[in-house]
């Protein structure tokens, strides 16, 4: 693979992160691509200043499409993402199925109620939308938000079966929640794992897909990438948030769920495909089922706060 | 290398952006993409999921195929046909001079489709042994099925197939919607990396003046497909220069008529497929020339030379035939049992009333099968001369091939015109349809000759593989798939 290959698949993310951002989110959108822990850590009530493109000019809808055009391109700088569809939609599909077991053939999930965490233009959002479930992408960063409702909106199937928001999680109780490739940049795992129990209802799913903290995705993701490549800024991948699958199931276990499976993943950079694979070394995707309430000092004042800018998912 | 490919993998995960905050709040903002709605969702402009262009045989199974499949249902389908509905109260009792070889394998579509019971009930023919031999030598093959119980293959009429695949269609209206007597005037491409207000589905404009737009458009639209015309999709392809003749063959007796006869004459093959008891079918390959002139024949001198083309020696040369028998002398000592005697063709009396038409061969074969949101299948994809029978099973197997790819690609959430399973279709179908292709186009060429040195190659190579069961059945395992 040649390094300018790498240059875009890994700088492909912060491209779309140009300086001047819509400031219709506050504190997130605005900082810096590589504070993660800060982001984390201070999440603030965001205005809900409702902003509807009819009023944005052209020029700033060109500029989302070229970002979908990007975020879309099958065999552009994501195309590891899409190609991770293979394995994932089926885990999360027949996971999935073999607890609720009604049958609805050609939307399996039909009525089903999925959270997709850190959503970015909507990848793992869609397909899980085919599928008949009602999915809610959430994520930071209000462009891939706006990236994602640009490419599903002609879709008079996904048109009503998906929606985005920008910052969110209600009171609204999932089936599942999926999380992928997102837990290695998150500062605190706790909170995140309080939270998912919070929004999913009873015997509900969690799906996990991330990296191991391994020597040999130390070499790749830090050595190689950062430091001897210097592709990355140094200091982009913070090796210290990486999880383990055993560290992640031992901090799932104690808050309210139940490890089903755990399922290494590998990739293959020669044919771009995934596939499933016994060792867990690098990738790994994990399913857990809430089991109970768990944790005692769980995200109750978030609950309790009053949703007063409560509105209806964009359309 | 391996380790460090892996590295952008780890980290694509960057793309991925999650606030995990202790104070998680209800913010929801509202971002609705009001200019980007498309404008009167209406009816009229209705996305189809699938929208198929030409309902003849193959374009009628695939609509038929994926209507019925379980993973595609509630997907919205449409078959465009310019022609009529074909409905017929009761079989007709002359048979039409267009039949297909259907191999069991396509059968096996039929009949997961429901149309190949409709089709037994009506009716068609099946031969348990194909007899293939030489003009020019003693030299012959046999493909036989008869230890086997089973049948070779099945002729017929294209206009039942046809037939039954409606009936099928008929009891589909919920999930395949079809128009007949419409003309595609126009199909519209949308750019693979679509602009703000473009449509980002194929648009196809028919000569009413209708607009549809589609996910999926599959051409179905045989040799001179518009869909890929329109996408400029070269083709290789040449013409054999040589034209078709084909009629129905009434027989002098009756005759269990279970056999496929087909004869090497230099200016190209020659067959007799069963119909019935006392019915067969001609399909005579010959040069444009000749052509004309055995249709401008009365009916008497016609069947004459049906019969002498079946029957006569007059290519044999006597070189030839020392050299053929002093081989099959060899193979046979090696292996007395193998290889099978030679049968010989039942003599034509008559033809049916205005059976006779002819028309022109010719090979082709698209460069590619697929573009985004486009698929080709069968004769829009690939023409082959009629001497092996292949042409529709060769759509039959495309029709195969792609519902279950499309099934599994719904099941994936997919969605159904991406290019990543398009290609999976294109690699399978390629692999199997060029080397047959190739195969059938090589006979062709080997046989359109009588050059002693390639006459007596192919009396060699002819007389070897008949001797040899398991190279048959290779052959025949591959042409019945």
């Amino acid at each position: 693979m040649s390094s300018s290959k790498w240059v875009r698949l890994m700088f492909g993310p912060f491209g779309l992160k140009p300086s001047s951002v819509c400031g219709v989110v506050r504190g997130p959108a605005g900082r810096s691509s590589f504070s993660w822990t800060a982001v984390c850590r201070h999440v603030s009530v965001c205005s809900a200043r409702s902003a509807s493109y009819t009023t944005v000019d052209p020029g700033e809808v060109k500029r989302f499409q070229a970002l979908a055009n990007k975020w879309w391109d099958e065999q552009g700088e994501f195309a590891a993402l899409h190609a991770m569809n293979d394995l994932r939609v089926p885990f999360v599909r027949d996971n999935l199925l073999t607890v609720h077991r009604a049958h609805h053939p050609g939307k399996p999930l039909a009525g089903l109620r999925i959270l997709d965490v850190g959503c970015g233009g909507g990848v793992f959002t869609e397909p899980l939308g085919r599928l008949g479930a009602s999915v809610l992408g959430i994520d930071p960063v209000e462009e891939s938000i706006s990236v994602a409702q640009l490419h599903s909106s002609p879709d008079p199937d996904l048109r009503d079966r998906v929606s985005y928001h920008a910052c969110t999680l209600d009171e609204a109780q999932f089936d599942a929640v999926v999380a992928s490739e997102v837990v290695e940049h998150l500062a605190d795992l706790e909170t995140f794992a309080i939270c998912c129990n919070h929004v999913l209802k009873p015997g509900g799913s969690l799906f996990i897909t991330t990296i191991n903290k391994t020597n040999l995705s130390y070499a790749l993701a830090i050595v190689i990438a950062e430091q001897l490549l210097r592709i990355v800024p140094s200091g982009t991948h913070d090796w210290e948030k990486f999880i383990s699958p055993v560290e992640l199931e031992r901090l799932l276990e104690s808050n309210g769920f139940s490890v089903q499976s755990v399922q290494g993943m590998m990739y293959n950079p020669v044919s771009g495909a995934w596939s499933w694979s016994d060792s867990t070394a690098i990738n790994y995707a994990l399913h857990a089922v809430k089991t109970s309430d768990g944790a005692e000092e769980s995200c109750t004042h978030s609950v309790n706060e009053p949703a007063t800018t409560h509105s209806s998912a964009p359309s | 290398m391996h380790k460090l490919t892996k590295a952008p993998l780890v980290l694509n995960g960057l793309g991925r952006r999650f606030i995990a905050g202790k104070h998680l709040s209800a913010v929801n903002i509202r971002r609705g993409l009001a200019c980007t709605e498309p404008k009167g969702d209406s009816g009229k402009n209705e996305v189809y999921d699938v929208i198929i262009s030409g309902g003849g045989m193959v374009g009628s199974a695939m609509a038929c195929s994926l209507g019925m499949d379980s993973n595609l249902a509630g997907k919205k389908i449409l078959l465009l046909e310019a022609g009529h509905k074909k409905s017929m109260d009761k079989v007709p009792d002359t048979y039409s001079t267009r039949v297909s070889s259907i191999s069991p394998g396509s059968a096996t579509l039929l009949s997961g489709i429901g149309a190949w019971e409709h089709i037994t009930k009506m009716r068609c023919k099946p031969y348990t042994r194909m007899q293939v031999w030489d003009a020019c030598s003693d030299a012959l093959i046999t493909f036989d099925k008869e230890d086997l119980l089973d049948e070779m293959a099945y002729i017929v009429e294209n206009d039942i197939v046809v037939t039954a695949i409606t009936k099928q269609l008929d009891t589909l209206s919920d999930n395949v919607q079809v128009k007949y007597k419409s003309k595609v005037v126009k199909y519209t491409w949308p750019m693979l990396h679509h602009a703000a207000d473009s449509i980002p589905w194929v648009q196809v404009t028919l000569a009413n003046g209708e607009t549809h737009q589609t996910k999926l458009l599959i051409g179905a639209d045989g040799p001179n497909s518009m869909v890929r015309q329109g996408l400029g999709i070269p083709t290789v392809k040449w013409n054999y220069d040589q034209s078709a003749v084909v009629a129905v063959l009434h027989l002098s007796e009756p005759t269990e008529n279970n056999v496929a006869w087909q004869r090497f004459l230099p200016t190209g093959p020659i067959a007799m497929l069963p119909l019935s008891d006392t019915q067969s079918s001609l399909v005579w390959s010959t040069s444009p020339r000749l052509a004309e002139e055995l249709l401008e024949l009365d009916e008497e001198s016609f069947v004459d030379a049906i019969n002498s083309a079946f029957w006569s020696n007059e290519s044999h040369s006597d070189l030839i035939e020392t050299a053929g028998s002093l081989f099959r002398g060899a193979l046979s000592a090696i292996m007395p049992s193998a290889g099978s005697p030679r049968q010989l063709p039942p003599s034509v009396a008559g033809i049916g009333p205005k059976s006779r038409v002819m028309f022109p061969l010719g090979m082709g074969h698209a460069s590619e099968y697929i573009r985004h949101r486009v698929a080709l299948i069968g004769d829009a994809a690939h023409r082959v001369h009629p001497l092996a029978g292949q042409g529709a099973n060769l759509g039959f197997g495309d029709v195969a091939c792609l519902t279950q790819i499309l099934s599994q690609a719904a099941f994936n959430g997919k969605d159904l015109g991406a290019i990543q399973h398009l290609l999976e279709y294109e690699t399978e179908r390629q692999r199997h349809n060029l080397p047959m292709m190739a195969a059938v186009d090589l006979m062709k060429r080997l046989y359109s000759t009588d050059a002693a040195p390639v006459v007596l190659l192919r009396t060699f190579g002819l007389q070897a593989t008949n001797m040899l069961p398991a190279l048959k059945e290779q052959i025949m395992a591959y042409a019945s798939k």
